[in-house]
């Protein structure tokens, strides 16, 4: 047990620190307009990207770094999962198969969570979402699948090939961007071949944002499996 | 002293934060640890959403009856979008670094890890 000392000087350093961040927050009033640039992206977004969801516009187009940078550190995090547990012979040891009404549940319910998953991924120029919800709930069916039978793997050579692959084209993306528009991640589809200008708000438009989109989807998709992979798998002696 | 009159949306966001701050000083087993940082940073991340906020006004998803001028700031939903993900990418090694520490030494109490390394 932690002392009594321990506690209150905890519970009172965070009082402290608690009335002072409140009263900086006191001078940031809450639910008044406080946009500068955000102004700007809700009034060009539409023209500029052809996207009608600021969000993704805002993550893929207009600050498409971030979005590389965000893609890298969850690469580098299943890199590190995979690194941290890798073993010689690690196999799943799960003791008890689910029930008959959790595995055929599972079976029927996976591949609807699939294909809502990629519903979300290729639809994140229109609704809210995108490729990292989308890719996070891929990855739950497969959690599904791993949860419910004794001796289920994912399809290692192939996910791992898919993870690749959608890592590179997305750079790849970028890098057409380049040689086109002249910077990194530039939108080449919607400004270059104008193309899908004249369906807004359908499917086919918002630019190069549903082509990366589904990319990370992929990505992540099979990078959250991967850790979970990683992580329900034991070491077995020889 | 007077306590500021803050909203009740900042107010929950700092007790996160707080609450997540505590358990990282006073908890003694390292699965605890971890979830506090887990709060903590939902806490941040509800900070930034809700200044972003703008009363009266709907998600940034231009469409029929909602105009650049009804939609609220998309900029904190981008940057809590990447946040989350990075606060799931270093959960996921973080446990992973647990599980390794729980395999080598037969427990989760950092006192005793710390005992057995030196």
């Amino acid at each position: 047990m932690v002392s009594l000392l321990k506690r209150s000087l905890a519970i009172i350093s965070i009082l402290i620190i608690g009335y002072w961040l409140a009263q900086g927050l006191a001078g940031v009033p809450f639910g008044q307009d406080k946009m500068l640039v955000g102004h700007y992206y809700l009034q060009h977004v539409k023209e500029q990207t052809g996207a009608v969801n600021a969000v993704t516009a805002i993550v893929v187009n207009y600050r498409g770094f971030d979005t590389l940078g965000e893609v890298t550190v969850l690469f580098i995090a299943s890199t590190g999962v995979g690194a941290l547990l890798w073993r010689k012979k690690r196999e799943r040891t799960a003791k008890t198969e689910g029930s008959v009404v959790l595995t055929t549940g599972v079976e029927l319910l996976f591949p609807f969570i699939v294909m809502f998953g990629s519903y979300i991924f290729i639809h994140g120029h229109l609704t809210p979402g995108g490729g990292f919800p989308g890719g996070a709930t891929i990855a739950t069916a497969f959690l599904l699948l791993y949860m419910a039978f004794i001796s289920y793997e994912i399809p290692h050579r192939l996910f791992e090939n898919l993870e690749g692959i959608a890592g590179m084209s997305y750079v790849l993306v970028g890098l057409i961007g380049l040689a086109i528009g002249g910077y990194f991640l530039f939108d080449w589809i919607w400004q270059t071949w104008h193309w899908g200008t004249s369906n807004l708000g359908r499917l086919f438009s918002g630019g190069f944002i549903p082509v990366i989109y589904t990319i990370i989807g992929i990505k992540v998709g099979t990078e959250l499996s991967g850790i979970v992979d990683n992580m329900l798998k034991e070491e077995v002696g020889e | 002293m007077s306590l500021p009159s803050i909203s009740v949306y900042y107010f929950g966001a700092i007790s996160l934060v707080l609450i997540g701050l505590y358990g990282v000083l006073v908890k003694k087993n390292l699965m605890k640890i971890l979830i506090s940082l887990s709060i903590m940073e939902t806490g941040v991340n509800l900070l930034l959403i809700s200044i972003g906020y703008v009363s009266g006004k709907s998600a940034p998803i231009l469409s029929e009856g909602i105009g650049p001028a009804q939609a609220v700031d998309p900029i904190p939903q981008a940057l809590v979008l990447t946040a989350i993900v990075i606060g799931v990418a270093t959960t996921a090694l973080a446990l992973s670094t647990a599980m390794i520490i729980y395999e080598k030494y037969g427990t989760l109490n950092i006192e005793e890890i710390r005992r057995l390394r030196g």
